[in-house]
């Protein structure tokens, strides 16, 4: 859900302004992206399984070690990691009230996030002009299902960090707004995490015991 | 109504929304639009009991069909359908949502909250939840339904040997009922976390709220295995990738353990309501507290967390090799100890008790008898050499019969005969009721207990017929009568409750003498819930407020001399309680979503997009919206009604 509501948009709850009484002190949409991370964990789970299971036994080429380009996707993987660092910054904006920062980092946020993704159809086109589609073997079918879907995650985030920033322009946002852009960060941060994980079994793994 | 209702005028108004959230609390758009916990509980609990009857008719086809040896009265084509979607049915469209009635009808009333902890969110997963219905059965009338079993094993789906479009509905409306459970189980797991009334600890909630919790971890945590595997057929199917594709080196037996992974988690996901029902029901009826509060909870969580530790007992005949069967065999034998300690529990409750032989407290009681039946059977296949007889025989489904109409069904009539006066404010027909049970337990017996007999002597399963050799004639032929049995107790079942829900005796506070707070409330619940939030120092807090003395002797647990702060916390000002206003933007939004599915299964590029921009406008329309709604004033004491 794009949570980018206003400031009253606590609507969810049903007394804004009287008690707000939680049980624990924590925000509940907060609770709620933890609570989804921890089935996202399942669902790249089950998809990098899938990668496992089947890693080694395409019957044809083109084989990982053809065509993965280690330098090359290095430099996106660290993109995408300085995404996480601007994202840090942004929060910490918003929750001080420098909102001209917090643009600027959320602006960054997204940049990076787009030149990973730009990284990523390059990528992608690359393959296939060498022979590497969804159909040729099971490399291809579990390695763009994979990565693509950590794409597509990539690209809600910033669809939805975008929709915050646009919001900032629309109506006032201060430190009441940070659990927004909270929220969004705790995504964002899991989603590179997820990036690591894929890094390293998807094209790092695959070079051991290979000579640079 | 002794209440009166005001717009809330100081609320904002950003108009970024499209419509206005409407106030309306009669007819059609206060439906559609409805963002109550209640009303969304009572319209999964009907949407539920639809199912049922559909997903019965298919069984009552079913055990014709199989009355004597040899009959043709359907086609094998057609059969095959008629299982698939029996099952199918059942497990999602039936007991889940009847299970979904009872949470959210029930979870914010028993922790003391107004409503869910994301109302809008509530509503979208429901009728998400509608539409994958609607995808799902809609295949009947396009083309024919899915004929490939409820667990759609590879490579069966494959576009060899299923093409046409039925295995194609299965997937789309499986991914919308996973997408709305996924949904509901976020939203509730932070109800139940961060709604609690002051002073409820997690080991004061009631029994229940402690098994809809686990059963939301079950459902984020068990769903994303199915849904990947769906994507993973839906990606082979539409674009011809090799993930389930032996001749691209896929393995279908990976869709196996997917599937399973999902499959014995869901299983928990079905019984542990029932669980949490027949925990609630029993204490009241024996006016004791649950025996062993604490092991109840910790054997449901543990329940939940072995749950995931299982899934390749139902692949015991697959060549997974001595170590593997070894292996899940002694999860699987493990996983029958917490499940046997919740039957001693209920029983140590009806030790000793004031027993009063009420219609709920008959489905409870038949509810321990049959899930027992069903968890010895249970244990009987963990056994790895034995189940290799059992495997796909009729012996396996009269052990799932007894744990899922005996376990779960019979639980979820006990909580609908013990809740229904909270929703409605009028009695059910204690006589009928007690007609009801009677009718259904011996129809429920008379079809699954044969079965037993009739799968180790050798019938298989998901078979259009068997061999007059075989000499289960007899067997089968009293089969079929006990199902037409258990129809007829379910159509008094219907008739009755419409009767009563019209023309019950009205009751207007607690019928039962029960034990939780949300009998507390004046029946029918009011909109707003509670006009005071309750302060809770005991478990059973009800009770305790009604007997002081009596109570106090029973709950070790309680903090002492505390007594109940009966001024509890009031969120009353000069505004009054403020409701929320209703919301067009789930159903907005969840209707983008069905076009998708639809656009997706026809091959429509544009119906998709158009899809997806109903879905996002909806989604930005809803984030704007702002807050409306309403502010009731409960007047004085003098509650709702």
């Amino acid at each position: 859900m794009v949570s980018v509501a206003h400031g009253s948009g606590h609507d969810e709850h049903h007394d804004t302004e009287h008690s707000e009484h939680r049980s624990t002190n924590v925000d509940d949409k907060k609770i709620l992206m933890w609570a989804f991370l921890a089935s996202d964990c399942m669902f790249f789970g089950a998809l990098i399984v899938t990668y496992l299971v089947y890693k080694g036994r395409s019957l044809v080429g083109p084989y990982p070690i053809d065509v993965l380009d280690i330098p090359l996707t290095t430099v996106s993987t660290f993109v995408l990691l300085m995404s996480s660092f601007l994202m840090v910054l942004a929060l910490d904006s918003i929750k001080h009230n420098d909102i001209p920062k917090f643009r600027l980092w959320t602006l960054g946020v997204c940049l990076f996030g787009s030149i990973f993704l730009g990284f990523q159809v390059y990528e992608f086109s690359h393959f296939v002009d060498v022979g590497l589609t969804l159909q040729q073997n099971l490399f291809g079918t579990t390695f763009f299902t994979l990565t693509g879907t950590h794409g597509i995650h990539v690209t809600i985030g910033v669809i939805w960090l975008l929709s915050i920033l646009v919001t900032s322009y629309v109506r006032p946002m201060t430190s009441k707004d940070a659990v927004y852009v909270e929220v969004a960060g705790l995504y964002w941060h899991f989603v590179d995490i997820v990036w690591i994980v894929i890094f390293t079994i998807v094209y790092l793994v695959e070079f051991i015991g290979v000579p640079a | 109504m002794a209440i009166s209702r005001k717009p809330a005028s100081q609320a904002p108004d950003f108009s970024g929304g499209l419509f206005k959230r409407p106030t309306t609390s009669k007819g059609l758009v206060s439906w559609l639009t409805t963002i109550d916990h209640k009303r969304i509980g009572i319209l999964y609990f009907l949407s539920g009991i639809f199912f049922f009857v559909i997903g019965g008719l298919e069984a009552l086809v079913i055990r014709t069909q199989l009355t004597r040896s040899g009959l043709n009265l359907i086609s094998p084509d057609l059969y095959n359908q008629m299982f698939t979607m029996h099952g199918t049915t059942m497990i999602f469209l039936a007991v889940m949502p009847m299970s979904a009635g009872f949470f959210n009808y029930l979870t914010p009333l028993m922790i003391g909250a107004r409503d869910v902890a994301f109302p809008r969110l509530n509503s979208f997963s429901y009728w998400t939840f509608f539409f994958g219905a609607i995808t799902l059965n809609a295949s009947w009338f396009l083309g024919g339904a899915p004929d490939t079993g409820w667990f759609g094993y590879s490579p069966l789906t494959s576009t060899t040997y299923s093409p046409g479009l039925a295995v194609d509905f299965w997937v789309f409306g499986l991914q919308m009922l996973g997408l709305a459970s996924l949904l509901a189980g976020f939203n509730f797991i932070v109800t139940i976390i961060n709604m609690r009334a002051p002073g409820m600890t997690m080991f004061k909630m009631p029994a229940f709220v402690w098994m809809t919790l686990v059963v939301q971890f079950l459902v984020i945590l068990a769903f994303p295995a199915i849904t990947i595997a769906l994507v993973e057929l839906m990606m082979d199917r539409q674009f011809g990738t090799g993930f389930f594709n032996p001749a691209m080196g896929g393995m279908p037996i990976y869709w196996q353990h997917l599937f399973w992974v999902f499959g014995h988690p869901e299983v928990y996901i079905l019984i542990l309501p029932a669980m949490g029902i027949v925990s609630e029901v029993l204490p009241t009826f024996s006016r004791k507290p649950l025996f062993g509060y604490p092991v109840v909870v910790m054997s449901g969580a543990l329940i939940g967390l072995m749950g995931f530790a299982v899934w390749s007992h139902h692949m015991f005949t697959t060549g997974m090799g001595a170590v593997a069967n070894a292996a899940f065999a002694a999860t699987t034998m493990t996983i029958a100890i917490p499940t046997g300690v919740k039957i001693f529990n209920w029983i140590g409750t009806l030790w000793g008790g004031k027993i009063r032989l009420t219609t709920p407290m008959l489905f409870a009681l038949g509810f321990i008898f049959m899930f027992t039946v069903g968890g010895v059977s249970g244990v009987m296949h963990s056994a790895a050499p034995a189940d290799a007889q059992q495997q796909d025989t009729y012996f396996v489904v009269a052990h799932f019969h007894y744990v899922l109409i005996g376990g779960s069904i019979f639980g979820l009539f006990s909580g609908f005969y013990y809740w229904s006066p909270m929703v409605t404010g009028r009695m059910l027909s204690e006589k009928w009721g007690k007609i009801v049970f009677w009718v259904m337990f011996w129809g429920f017996n008379i079809t699954f207990f044969p079965m037993h007999f009739a799968g180790l002597n050798g019938q298989a399963r998901r078979t259009h017929s068997y061999s007059q050799e075989l000499g289960l004639d007899n067997l089968n032929t009293l089969a079929t009568i006990g199902s037409y049995i258990l129809a007829l107790g379910v159509g008094i079942f219907i008739v009755h409750v419409i009767r009563d829900v019209i023309s019950g005796e009205k009751v207007s506070e607690d019928p039962w003498d029960a034990r939780t707070i949300e009998w507390r409330l004046p029946l029918p619940t009011p909109v707003y819930n509670f006009d005071k939030i309750p302060n809770i120092t005991h478990r059973d807090q009800h009770w305790f407020d009604k007997h002081p003395d009596l109570a106090h002797s029973h709950e070790h647990g309680a903090d002492g001399a505390a007594h109940a702060d009966d001024d509890g916390h009031s969120h009353e000002d000069e505004h009054g309680i403020h409701l929320p206003g209703q919301s067009w933007y789930p159903f907005v939004m969840s209707f983008g979503l069905f076009v998708v599915v639809f656009g997706g299964l026809y091959s429509s590029l544009l119906m998709v997009i158009v899809g997806f921009v109903i879905t996002f406008i909806g989604c930005y329309a809803w984030a704007f919206e702002g807050i409306g709604g309403t502010h009731v004033k409960p007047k004085g004491q003098s509650w709702y009604q």
